[in-house]
């Protein structure tokens, strides 16, 4: 894996701001997503009943497709080594076709638990046109060295 | 299963008795209907552009989680029923509890308020999962932006065929009435 880079626990300190991803959302990106995580609920496909039966303007991004973008916006960030151990949000807005979605993140703590894993705390957003739509935080355990794989931590050697 | 991401059960004193039942009790106790395959992981990631070698590249995958694994965060998709299937009537719905409590509370509109998920075992191809659901918490009748209505918590709870603990994930929903629904 030597053209993959993994971020290691060392090289992380609290205060530190990933760099923002941004991606131009469209219909199809919201269909895309919601059919990739098996959700088949109209208000993300079909923009009559969203309009009509929700009251919202258009069909909006679904919260397991924000999960997985979150997903790949951190491991983009650590490399594959990376392994999500929490992962909270809170929806202020929805995000609709037509947005220009940035999302963005500050670590906010580094940190050895006492089987030796190494945790970093992110805080994430998501926003759209400098308006803040989603908050979140996650958790994830990054290599303290480079012989270090959090992905063969199980059992009590585990602790998300 | 210990590893919920919220333990606590609370409920609203102005709750009718058949909601109060529900809450801390395990309900809906369920299979994954496919055992867990490839196909859906690229398309999770063709819908994030997630480029990340660890779902697409087999030799990364066996190097580092020892085969070929599901991006945590997928943890729900596998759970979720197909729109349609032989012998079914009506829409099969996910999450069951949550419908249940927009019926009993009479609240026909609802919405994710918050989403906060544990990972535990990596879900890796071919597993089998199964989930239980758990009413956490249900508040009070209050007026929102979007109309009157309340707020719940709902824990889903999932093992893999081994008896692993795969994660839990909590939904905080705010379940409403627009205000031209009003009676």
């Amino acid at each position: 894996m030597s053209a993959v880079r993994n971020l290691l626990g060392r090289e992380v300190t609290a205060g530190q701001v990933l760099p923002p991803l941004h991606c131009t959302v469209t219909a199809t990106t919201i269909v895309l997503g919601a059919l990739a995580s098996r959700d088949w609920r109209p208000m993300h496909h079909d923009k009559d009943f969203t309009v009509e039966r929700n009251g919202v303007r258009n069909i909006f991004v679904n919260t397991p497709n924000l999960q997985a973008w979150f997903e790949r916006y951190l491991n983009d960030w650590t490399g594959p080594k990376g392994r999500l151990g929490r992962m909270a949000f809170k929806m202020k807005k929805s995000v609709f076709p037509g947005d220009e979605m940035t999302i963005s993140g500050r670590t906010t703590r580094v940190s050895t638990d006492d089987s030796g894993c190494c945790w970093v705390d992110v805080d994430l957003g998501v926003s759209v046109a400098g308006v803040l739509t989603t908050e979140g935080r996650a958790k994830l355990a990054l290599p303290c060295d480079e012989a270090d794989n959090p992905w063969a931590r199980k059992g009590s050697n585990w602790k998300p | 299963m210990t590893h919920g991401a919220s333990k606590s059960t609370t409920g609203a004193a102005d709750l009718p008795p058949a909601v109060l039942a529900l809450i801390g009790k395990p309900q809906y106790e369920e299979r994954s209907e496919f055992p867990i395959e490839i196909g859906y992981v690229y398309s999770s990631c063709a819908a994030t552009q997630n480029g990340n070698p660890l779902y697409w590249d087999e030799a990364v995958a066996q190097r580092l989680a020892g085969g070929r694994i599901a991006p945590p965060t997928m943890l729900s998709v596998w759970m979720r029923p197909h729109y349609w299937a032989p012998g079914a009537s009506g829409e099969r719905k996910a999450l069951m509890a949550h419908f249940d409590l927009k019926e009993l509370c009479g609240l026909p509109e609802a919405v994710v308020v918050s989403n906060e998920a544990v990972f535990g075992e990596p879900v890796r191809m071919g597993d089998v999962l199964s989930t239980r659901q758990v009413v956490r918490s249900v508040g009070e009748m209050k007026q929102t932006r979007l109309g009157i209505g309340r707020f719940w918590a709902i824990d889903v709870e999932t093992v893999n065929q081994r008896g692993e603990w795969a994660g839990t994930e909590t939904y905080s929903f705010l379940g409403y009435r627009r205000p031209e629904a009003q009676p």
